[in-house]
């Protein structure tokens, strides 16, 4: 990808100040990465982010699976608002790719349909007493450490080069559909050549891989599997990724959506025990990792901190590549200590 | 003795000099590069009858060899105002040029793919415009990424015309019968290469244009596909992946092509906006506008300030030069009155 142009579509991101919304399903999906993203804002780069244990549900799956109506939607997303305006902050920072397309979204139609935002100013106030400002800046976690990634870099202790090779690592990189599909200029690099997570990979060392189903969905696709007769859709959309990208034998996978994660991820089990199938040359298939997990690993945090053990492919290939040092006996303990039972072994794919 | 100046020496800007100094007018002829006739200098061919570029520019640019005109190469006007009785002009460099009447034929510049990202211009190698094929026709250098004979080449129409994303809603007139041209010029280098050419509808206006089109289906086997491209993506071999959907057939289709050829329109040239923009004649896209298109298309309503050619629209060489002759006669209708 040498001619690039990617780069030269940049959003406007704030530099402190930022207001959290967490994510429903990220801390069940990637229990590490929240967590690890405030310890990268907060102690590594000191910046003031306000983590809310008020917070809800931005109504975005079932908004996109059309069991909430959007009045609904509006009304909740207004009151997410009022509570950072409560706070005092004026920047948010949504966890989710969902949310932050459902928040961007939302505030669009009130920008273009003024009347849905008095609308949802009455509701909101009727229903709890409650008034909100909207953000003057909306920015997904991913923009922030794209932001900072420089910064960031200077703390790594790692970057992704190949220890064995002295080759950078490759890298396919996938961004969520609601980061930049909605609303292309809302993305860095907007959505054809996404730039915030291939800006992550060439800032620390690494080689963004380019493959020509780059574009093509997860296989989540919401309602492609939340309606159970549409997995084989789901199933089928992932399937068609990860042959596109076996070719060019990438050492992982780097997403910014809880959805891509998953399903990148979890498929490849899935594939595994129904065809006997992995996309990698030895079996173990391809680790599916958050931004987060990414830049964490290279500024030195424990992977079992991460959550890496939670993923189905697992990682500790990666890291050995890398050179990040892992304890085994460490992996299935509980921060509290306590030893975890450790999960069966699938019968195809490797760990 | 009344003065004519011309900016821009395109076919417009040389058709109308030569009728001009043929009928006694001393015509100063602007042209911001050191040669004239640069946009025809890149085409192999042209459509309908296949007769070689250089050949017309030969022949236009015999047309210059004339006492009453003075080719100014490598001056860029970029000023005009209007001092009551006469006009002013002002080059790049500072200089400055008096004249009772000016032509604008400042003509146009293809549509920069890049704005079109979804299908890699400036990203994957084998996806071109036809530009740039034109040049490997005239130079007989039809290769792939890797430097092999294609064997499949896919051609895309409205690439920046009749474009709601790009801003461009109008047609540019020639692209449909130029991808023909050009697939019919490849298939007589190249027999065995396939061709598809995708569009939306085509637009075969011109005199011998529906024959062309119905010689390369029939003749050469040239496949035609309705349908836009909607990504394009290199494979590992550095092919290009097109994604589309064949609406005749109602189905997505995808294909692997060596090369992908984007039919760019035209636009406005960097010349013409700035013109019309200076002189208040800015029309929609930034091209001239005109007081009428039916009976006064030379005249921009301002006095002595005339306009021919692709600056005022797309348009084919045919044309262009037919619209360059009307101007010539405007201009010497005016300067009778002075």
């Amino acid at each position: 990808m040498a001619n690039r142009f990617w780069n030269e579509y940049q959003k406007k991101i704030a530099d402190n100040h930022f207001y959290y919304e967490r994510s429903c399903i990220r801390q069940t999906f990637f229990p590490g990465s929240e967590t690890a993203f405030l310890r990268m804002l907060k102690e590594e780069l000191g910046k003031d982010v306000f983590d809310d244990f008020r917070l809800h549900t931005c109504t975005g799956i079932g908004y996109h699976a059309d069991v909430v109506p959007l009045d609904t939607t509006m009304t909740v997303v207004g009151r997410i608002f009022s509570l950072m305006t409560e706070k005092g902050y004026e920047n948010f920072v949504p966890s989710c790719v969902t949310s932050f397309g459902i928040f961007t979204e939302m505030v669009h139609m009130w920008e273009e349909h003024p009347e849905l935002l008095d609308k949802t100013r009455e509701n909101l106030w009727k229903a709890c007493g409650r008034e909100f400002n909207i953000p003057k800046n909306i920015a997904h976690p991913s923009d922030l450490i794209y932001h900072f990634r420089f910064e960031l870099k200077k703390l790594m202790k790692y970057s992704l080069v190949n220890r064995f090779t002295g080759k950078p690592l490759r890298v396919v990189e996938h961004i969520g559909c609601h980061y930049a599909k909605i609303f292309p200029d809302k993305g860095v690099g907007k959505a054809e050549f996404p730039y915030v997570l291939a800006g992550m990979i060439e800032a620390w060392g690494g080689e963004v891989v380019d493959y020509p189903e780059r574009r093509h969905c997860c296989g989540f696709g919401f309602r492609q599997y939340i309606v159970q007769e549409n997995r084989g859709y789901s199933i089928s959309n992932t399937k068609k990724k990860l042959e596109s990208m076996e070719p060019y034998e990438p050492d992982f996978i780097v997403t910014n959506c809880p959805g891509c994660t998953l399903f990148l991820d979890r498929w490849q089990y899935t594939i595994a025990e129904m065809e006997n199938k992995t996309y990698d040359r030895e079996g173990y298939g391809i680790p599916v990792l958050t931004y987060e997990e990414m830049a964490g690993l290279l500024l030195g945090y424990n992977p079992w901190e991460l959550g890496l053990q939670i993923h189905q492919v697992q990682a500790e290939r990666l890291l050995d590549k890398i050179g990040i040092p892992y304890d085994l006996k460490q992996k299935y303990n509980a921060a509290s200590g306590k030893i975890l039972r450790a999960p069966e072994k699938p019968e195809n794919l490797l760990v | 003795m009344k003065k004519v100046s011309i900016i821009g020496a395109g076919p417009a800007g040389i058709e109308a000099a030569s009728v001009l100094a043929k009928h006694g007018i001393s015509v100063m002829l602007f042209e911001k590069s050191s040669s004239p006739l640069n946009n025809i200098m890149d085409k192999a061919y042209l459509f309908p009858n296949f007769q070689s570029a250089m050949e017309i520019a030969d022949d236009l640019s015999g047309r210059l060899l004339n006492d009453k005109i003075t080719l100014v190469p490598d001056t860029e006007i970029v000023d005009v105002k209007w001092q009551g009785t006469d006009w002013k002009l002002f080059d790049a460099k500072g200089q400055t040029y008096v004249s009772d009447v000016v032509l604008i034929a400042t003509g146009y510049q293809v549509f920069d793919a890049k704005r079109k990202e979804e299908l890699g211009y400036g990203i994957y190698k084998g996806v071109i415009t036809s530009l740039e094929m034109e040049k490997m026709i005239k130079y007989n250098q039809i290769l792939n990424v890797s430097g092999d004979i294609p064997k499949r080449i896919a051609f895309l129409q409205c690439v920046g015309s009749r474009d709601e994303k790009s801003g461009n809603h109008y047609c540019s007139k020639v692209c449909c019968v130029t991808a023909v041209k050009q697939a019919i010029e490849i298939k007589k280098m190249i027999p065995t290469v396939d061709i598809s050419i995708f569009y939306m509808d085509l637009r075969m206006w011109g005199q011998g244009f529906e024959e062309m089109y119905r010689k390369a289906q029939e003749e050469y086997g040239i496949n035609f596909v309705r349908g836009r491209i909607s990504e394009a993506a290199a494979t590992f071999d550095s092919r290009v992946q097109l994604k589309s959907e064949d609406t005749l057939m109602g189905v997505p289709l995808k294909m692997t092509a060596d090369l992908l050829v984007l039919m760019v329109g035209m636009e406005p040239s960097a010349g013409t906006r700035n013109i019309a923009s200076r002189c208040e004649i800015c029309g929609d896209y930034g091209f001239v506008k005109t007081i009428s298109p039916h009976l006064y298309d030379s005249e921009t309503g301002k006095p002595g300030l005339f306009a021919a050619g692709t600056c005022k629209r797309p348009n084919c060489i045919e044309d262009t030069v037919n619209d360059a002759r009307s101007a010539a006669y405007a201009i010497m209708e005016y300067l009778n009155t002075l």
